[in-house]
C-alpha cells in the first residue's frame, strides 16, 4: 500500500505549479467518477510508493460546490496519510480559512506557505513557529515556482504520515460557541475516532445535510437541534455564519504576531494593469483585441496551416520538409498495402475507415495544441478571470457564463477545441451549458454547406451566409434560456462570487504542461468514440446489397447507408427534404460536415466537386425549393456535430448520459427549428396548411412556452448527484 | 442602513451584516466577507456589473444583486491608506 498525500488549497494558491514540481512527468489525470471535475494522481518525485493526490483548488469544505463536496468526501472516505496544504502567503488571511477546516479532520498535516519570495521581496514578515504553534501544526515556507523548499515541505508531510502525528488544533472559537460545540460532541456516536470528533460536531452545528447520516447522531438529532438553536439565539445570527465569523475571527488573532504585510505601497502591480485592463472604457477594446490575436493566430493562421499540414499533408497527399517530399500516410500505407496484395476489404478498412478516422482525430491535435497554449497563458496570467469580469453581464441572462465566450468564439473556427475550451470554466453547470450550445455556431467545416445552398438556391444572396451566423448565435442564446429552465439545470444558484488573481508571468513549463495535458486528453478519450463511429459510417458507405447479393460495393449509392438513408428520409419530409440523397448527405456529415457537400456530388454523379460544390448548383436548384434547401442547412448547422465534436462532448461531459442529453437536444432542437422555417415559411409564401404546419405551430407555442415559463423548482442540493 | 450595492467606488466600508441563507450567503462569507470585514469598492465592471471589492487584502468580484444582500456601513477616514 502506498502512502497518499493530498494536496489541498486554494484556487490560485500556486497548487499545480507545486503538484508539477512534486511529481515531474509521473502523473495520472482522470476524472473524478460521473463529474466532469478534473482528478490529478501523481507519484511523488524519488519517492517509489508514496501517491500525491491533487484535490481540486477549494475555498472551503462547504457543502455547496461540486469541487468541495469532492474534496470532502475524499478526506472523509479514503483518509490520505496526510495533507499537504498549501497556502499562498500573499492572501494568508483567505487561504488559512481553509486551512482552519483542513485541520479538524484529524489527519497529519503540513501548511506551505508558498511564494515566500514574493513576500521577501516585500519586506513582509512570517514568522513560521509562531504560526506553528497557534495553529498547532508545522508551517514552513517554499516558492513553488522556484523550486525551493518544496522537498523538505513534502518530506515533513512525509514523516507526519509515517508517524501519523495528528495536527493538534489550537484555534478555539467564542466561549459560547465552544460550548455548544462540547455538547454536541457528546451526542456523537462512539465510532467517530478522536481526532475527527471536531469536525463532524462542527458540521452538525453547521445544519451540514451531507454530514447527518455519517456522523452516527441521527437518534440525537433532535437534541443537537435545541443546542443550535440555543446559540442561534445567543449570538443572532445562522449556525453556518457563526461558524465562519469564528474562523476568520481565529485568523486574524492568530496570525497578528506572526505575519504583517509591508504596506508601504497600496497600489500593487495587478491594481496598476487592472486600471487600464478593466478600465471602464478601455475594458471592452482590449477584450476584443486578445480576442481577435488568439482567434487569428489559432483559428485562420498558424492553427489553419497546423491542420493543413495534418489534414492535407500528413493524412492527404503528402508533404514537404526541405524539398524532400514526404508521402501522405494514406497513400504510403495504400502503397504498402498493395505490395502486400492485400484484400480489397481489408485495404479499404484500413485506409478509409481506420486511417481516416485516426487522421480526422489527429488532424485536429496541432491547432489544438496551439489554442490550449492560448488558453493555458490566459488562465496562468489572470486574464481569464477578467474576461469573466468583463462579460459576465451579457452571458449570465442566458445562463452562461462570462468565460462561455472563448468557447463560442474558437468554435466559429472549429467546434472541437471550441467545446475543449470550455474546461476553463468553473461551474459545472455553466460549463454543461456551454458544451451543449457551442457546436450551434457555424464552424469551419460548415462553411461549404452555407456556400452550397447559398450558392446553388439563393444565387448567393447577400443575407444567406450572415444569417447562418444569426441563427447560430439565436440557438446559443435561446437554449441557454430555456435549458437554464429545465430540471437538469434548476438548482442553487450558483453565486458569481470570484477572486481576482494577481496577474502573474506563467511560467513556460505551466504553461506547455497544460497545452499537452488537455491535448492529450483529447487524443485519448475522444478518440476511441471518433474511430469507432467512422469505421462504422465506413461499413455501412462500402457494404450493401449489389447484384442480389450481400459485399462491398464500389458506388455510395448501393450500399447500406443509401438504403438506411432512403428507409429513413421520410422523418425529415416535414422538413421539406425528405429526399434519399439529402439524408445520407446528413449522415455522412456526422463523419466531418463538410463530406455533406462531396456526398451531394458523389450522388449527383460527379467524381468530385470543388468545395462550394458549383458543379452540384443546377442539379440541387432543380430538386429542392429554397425554403427546402434554408431548412436543410439549418437542420445541418443545428443538428449533432462531427463525431470528432461528440468525442469532445464526450470527453468533457465525462458521462455518457449528458453526452445522449447534449446531441439529442441538439438535434431535436433543430429539427423543430428547420419544421417552423419549412412549413411556416410555406404557409407565407404559398398558404399551404396541412397537419405538418400544425405541428409547426405547435412547436412555436412550445419553444415560446418553455423561454417564458418560470425557472424549474430547484432540487435540495445540486450535488446531491456526487 | 445601507447596502454594498449603493456604495460608490473609492469607498471604504465595514460590513454590518449579511442578510439571506444558505449557499450563496455561505459562499460570500467563505470568501472573507464577514462581520466587521473592510471591503474596498475598487470598481464597477465596464458594463455596469459586476463590482469589485477588495477584502481582506485580495480582489474579490461579485454581482449587484449579491451585494445587496450585505449591509454596511461606512468606515472612518483613517483606516484606508
Amino acid at each position: 500500500m502506498p502512502l497518499i498525500i493530498a494536496l489541498a488549497g486554494n484556487p490560485n494558491s500556486g497548487k499545480t505549479t507545486l503538484f508539477n514540481a512534486l511529481t515531474g512527468s509521473n502523473q495520472f489525470v482522470g476524472n473524478w467518477p460521473g463529474v466532469t471535475v478534473e482528478k490529478k494522481e501523481g507519484r511523488l518525485r524519488g519517492q517509489k510508493d508514496v501517491l500525491l493526490m491533487d484535490l481540486p483548488g477549494i475555498y472551503s469544505l462547504s457543502p455547496y460546490t461540486l469541487e468541495e463536496v469532492i474534496a470532502r468526501n475524499y478526506l472523509l472516505d479514503e483518509r490520505p496519510d496526510a495533507i499537504l496544504n498549501i497556502v499562498d502567503g500573499t492572501n494568508l488571511e483567505r487561504n488559512l480559512y481553509l486551512t482552519t477546516q483542513l485541520l479538524e479532520l484529524g489527519i497529519p498535516m503540513v501548511v506551505a506557505v508558498n511564494m515566500i519570495d514574493l513576500l521577501q521581496k516585500n519586506g513582509d514578515l512570517l514568522e513560521l513557529d509562531d504560526l506553528s504553534r497557534r495553529f498547532g501544526c508545522p508551517f514552513v515556507s517554499i516558492s513553488a515556482l522556484k523550486g525551493r523548499g518544496i522537498a523538505e515541505a513534502a518530506d515533513e508531510a512525509l514523516r507526519r504520515a509515517k508517524e501519523n502525528i495528528a495536527p493538534a488544533p489550537v484555534h478555539s472559537f467564542d466561549d459560547r460557541v465552544e460550548a455548544a460545540l462540547r455538547a454536541i460532541t457528546a451526542e456523537l456516536g462512539d465510532e467517530i475516532p478522536a481526532p475527527q470528533r471536531r469536525f463532524f460536531a462542527v458540521k452538525l452545528f453547521e445544519r451540514d445535510e451531507k454530514i447527518l447520516p455519517r456522523a452516527g447522531a441521527a437518534r440525537a438529532a433532535e437534541s443537537i437541534e435545541r443546542i443550535v438553536c440555543a446559540a442561534e439565539e445567543a449570538l443572532d445570527d445562522d449556525a453556518e455564519s457563526i461558524i465562519t465569523n469564528e474562523r476568520y475571527a481565529c485568523i486574524v488573532s492568530a496570525i497578528k504576531s506572526g505575519y504583517r504585510r509591508n504596506s508601504a505601497e497600496k497600489m500593487t502591480q495587478t491594481d496598476r494593469i487592472d486600471r487600464v485592463i478593466t478600465n471602464r472604457v478601455l475594458a471592452l477594446p482590449i477584450f476584443a483585441a486578445v480576442m481577435f490575436i488568439v482567434y487569428y493566430v489559432s483559428v485562420t493562421t498558424v492553427g489553419a496551416f497546423a491542420t493543413d499540414w495534418a489534414n492535407d499533408g500528413v493524412f492527404g497527399e503528402g508533404w514537404r520538409l526541405f524539398g524532400l517530399r514526404i508521402p501522405g500516410i494514406p497513400a504510403a500505407a495504400g502503397s504498402a498495402l498493395a505490395a502486400l496484395g492485400a484484400a480489397d476489404w481489408l485495404s479499404s478498412l484500413l485506409l478509409d475507415g481506420i486511417i481516416a478516422g485516426v487522421g480526422a482525430v489527429l488532424g485536429f491535435v496541432p491547432q489544438m495544441l496551439i489554442l490550449f497554449f492560448f488558453l493555458a497563458f490566459l488562465e496562468g496570467c489572470g486574464y481569464m478571470a477578467r474576461i469573466a469580469f468583463i462579460m459576465d453581464r451579457i452571458f449570465r441572462k442566458f445562463g452562461l457564463s462570462g468565460k462561455s465566450f472563448i468557447p463560442i468564439l474558437i468554435g466559429t473556427g472549429c467546434g472541437v477545441p471550441g467545446i475543449m475550451a470550455s474546461r476553463t470554466i468553473e461551474n459545472d453547470r455553466d460549463r454543461k451549458m456551454t458544451v451543449i450550445t457551442t457546436t450551434f455556431i457555424p464552424c469551419g467545416a460548415k462553411l461549404p454547406i452555407i456556400a452550397l445552398i447559398a450558392g446553388a438556391l439563393f444565387d448567393g444572396l447577400w443575407w444567406v451566409a450572415p444569417s447562418a451566423y444569426f441563427v447560430g448565435i439565436a440557438a446559443i442564446v435561446s437554449s441557454g434560456v430555456i435549458l437554464k429552465k429545465t430540471r437538469l439545470f434548476a438548482g442553487n444558484p450558483a453565486p458569481f462570487v470570484m477572486e481576482l488573481p494577481p496577474y502573474r508571468l506563467p511560467t513556460a513549463a505551466n504553461v506547455l504542461h497544460s497545452m499537452w495535458e488537455r491535448g492529450w486528453s483529447f487524443i485519448k478519450r475522444a478518440g476511441t468514440i471518433i474511430l469507432v463511429s467512422c469505421v462504422l459510417i465506413w461499413f455501412l458507405s462500402s457494404f450493401g446489397f449489389a447484384d442480389g447479393r450481400f459485399g462491398m460495393v464500389a458506388e455510395l449509392g448501393d450500399g447500406l447507408l443509401a438504403a438506411l438513408g432512403t428507409r429513413v428520409a421520410w422523418i425529415f419530409t416535414p422538413l421539406g427534404f425528405g429526399d434519399w440523397k439529402a439524408t445520407v448527405a446528413t449522415f455522412t456529415g456526422l463523419v466531418a460536415k463538410e463530406n455533406v457537400v462531396g456526398t451531394f456530388g458523389v450522388l449527383y454523379g460527379f467524381t468530385e466537386v470543388a468545395e462550394d460544390g458549383a458543379e452540384i448548383w443546377g442539379n440541387l436548384s432543380a430538386g429542392f425549393t429554397p425554403l427546402a434547401a434554408y431548412a436543410f442547412l439549418v437542420f445541418n448547422l443545428l443538428c449533432a456535430p462531427c463525431f470528432a465534436a461528440i468525442g469532445a462532448i464526450r470527453r468533457e461531459m465525462n458521462s455518457a448520459k449528458w453526452t445522449f442529453i447534449a446531441i439529442g437536444y441538439q438535434t431535436g432542437f433543430a429539427y423543430l427549428v428547420s419544421l417552423c422555417i419549412f412549413r411556416l415559411g410555406l404557409l407565407f409564401t404559398t398558404g399551404a396548411f396541412g397537419v405538418f404546419t400544425l405541428a409547426a405551430c405547435a412547436a412555436v407555442v412550445l419553444f415560446l412556452s418553455l423561454l417564458f415559463r418560470p425557472a424549474a423548482r430547484a432540487p435540495a442540493v445540486r450535488t446531491s448527484t456526487v | 442602513m445601507l447596502t454594498l450595492k449603493e456604495i460608490p467606488c473609492g469607498e471604504t466600508v465595514t460590513v454590518v451584516k449579511i442578510e439571506g441563507a444558505g449557499p450563496v450567503k455561505r459562499r460570500i462569507m467563505d470568501m472573507g466577507i464577514t462581520k466587521g470585514a473592510e471591503l474596498f469598492v475598487r470598481k464597477v465592471a465596464p458594463l455596469g456589473d459586476p463590482v469589485e471589492v477588495n477584502v481582506r487584502n485580495y480582489e474579490l468580484s461579485l454581482r449587484k444583486e449579491d451585494a445587496e444582500s450585505i449591509l454596511v456601513e461606512k468606515t472612518a477616514e483613517k483606516t484606508r491608506v
